[in-house]
């Protein structure tokens, strides 16, 4: 197991789990399967960044990572 | 060398600006495009520091739910344009500033005649789709763009330089089909509004100077609830 600091921004942030700052999830996940796994619609995330970059998401996850979901959002 | 026909107008600018900048400012042309919570508190910042000509465009007109965010919309202004708005506030607080109002929306058939003579555009839209127009027309003409957006309190920055991928390394490369973003379910509030609107003019003036640090190919995602602040490397 490793652990990840998860952040989900605006909408996406209902599907925070608990404790998503010191998050175990399994060796090898995917960014794909993490937002899979915890009931967030694909579709919805348009912006995966990892430390401060951009990624995408069939990025697999490494030990102590920041990770950000991002939605759209267009509003002015 | 006085740089304003009001003694003094710009003397709290000295010494973060120079003599040379301020001149530079009053010559520059920056259009901006979007008059709502973010626009209106653009063109406010920019004639305030003495960029002397503004072209302001939005085909729309002040209703009452503008009010809980929008600095140029007041009780008595619902009904009125607001680019005509736009117009009185920026004659109120600076009449040296040169300002080309239009009501009009814009799309592909106009985009670029209305933006090609500017030295930058600032995209306050609220459509995604209309912000990738924006950038076709604006990567045409050679200029940036510096964009912001929001959604609650929530709020994103960045600047595009002719060339670059710009809007796609944010929505992808489908986003342009799409209108809305999250803001249809948020809302938006004023503090977040005016704190993306002042972001995206120091973007502007750094642009306009040539000085300091620009968003290219970054993205400033600010969530005020946890006051948590990113700048997102794009590539």
């Amino acid at each position: 197991m490793i652990t990840i600091d998860l952040k989900l921004f605006v909408t996406l942030s209902r599907y925070l789990p608990k404790d998503s700052d010191c998050l175990e999830i399994s060796k090898g996940t995917t960014v794909e399967k993490l937002i899979l796994d915890f009931g967030i619609p694909l579709e919805l995330v348009k912006l995966i960044f990892i430390n401060g970059k951009k990624k995408d998401p069939g990025y697999q996850l490494k030990h102590n990572d920041r990770v950000g979901l991002f939605p759209p959002v267009g509003g002015g | 060398m006085e740089t304003s026909k009001i003694e003094g107008r710009y003397d709290r600018n000295f010494n973060t600006l120079s003599l040379e900048e301020q001149t530079k400012l009053s010559g520059s042309n920056v259009t901006v495009i979007g008059l709502g919570g973010l626009g209106g508190g653009v063109c406010e910042m920019l004639a305030r520091v003495g960029v002397g000509h503004l072209t302001l465009i939005d085909g729309d007109t002040f209703e009452a739910s503008n009010l809980n965010r929008q600095l140029l919309c007041e009780e008595h202004l619902i009904g009125v344009f607001k680019a005509q708005a736009a117009k009185d506030r920026i004659n109120a607080i600076n009449s040296e500033v040169i300002v080309n109002s239009l009501k009009e929306y814009l799309d592909e058939s106009n985009l670029y005649e209305r933006i090609k003579n500017a030295d930058l555009v600032v995209d306050c839209l609220d459509a995604i789709d209309t912000r990738f127009m924006l950038q076709k027309a604006a990567q045409k003409a050679s200029i940036p763009i510096v964009s912001g957006a929001i959604a609650g309190v929530t709020g994103q920055v960045t600047t595009i330089l002719p060339g670059d991928k710009g809007y796609e390394l944010i929505y992808g490369k489908k986003g342009g089909k799409q209108s809305k973003g999250v803001e249809t379910k948020t809302g938006n509030m004023a503090y977040c509004a005016l704190f993306v609107a002042a972001i995206q003019s120091s973007e502007v003036l750094k642009i306009l100077l040539d000085r300091g640090d620009i968003l290219q190919n970054k993205l400033l995602i600010a969530e005020l609830w946890t006051n948590t602040f990113d700048i997102i490397d794009l590539i």
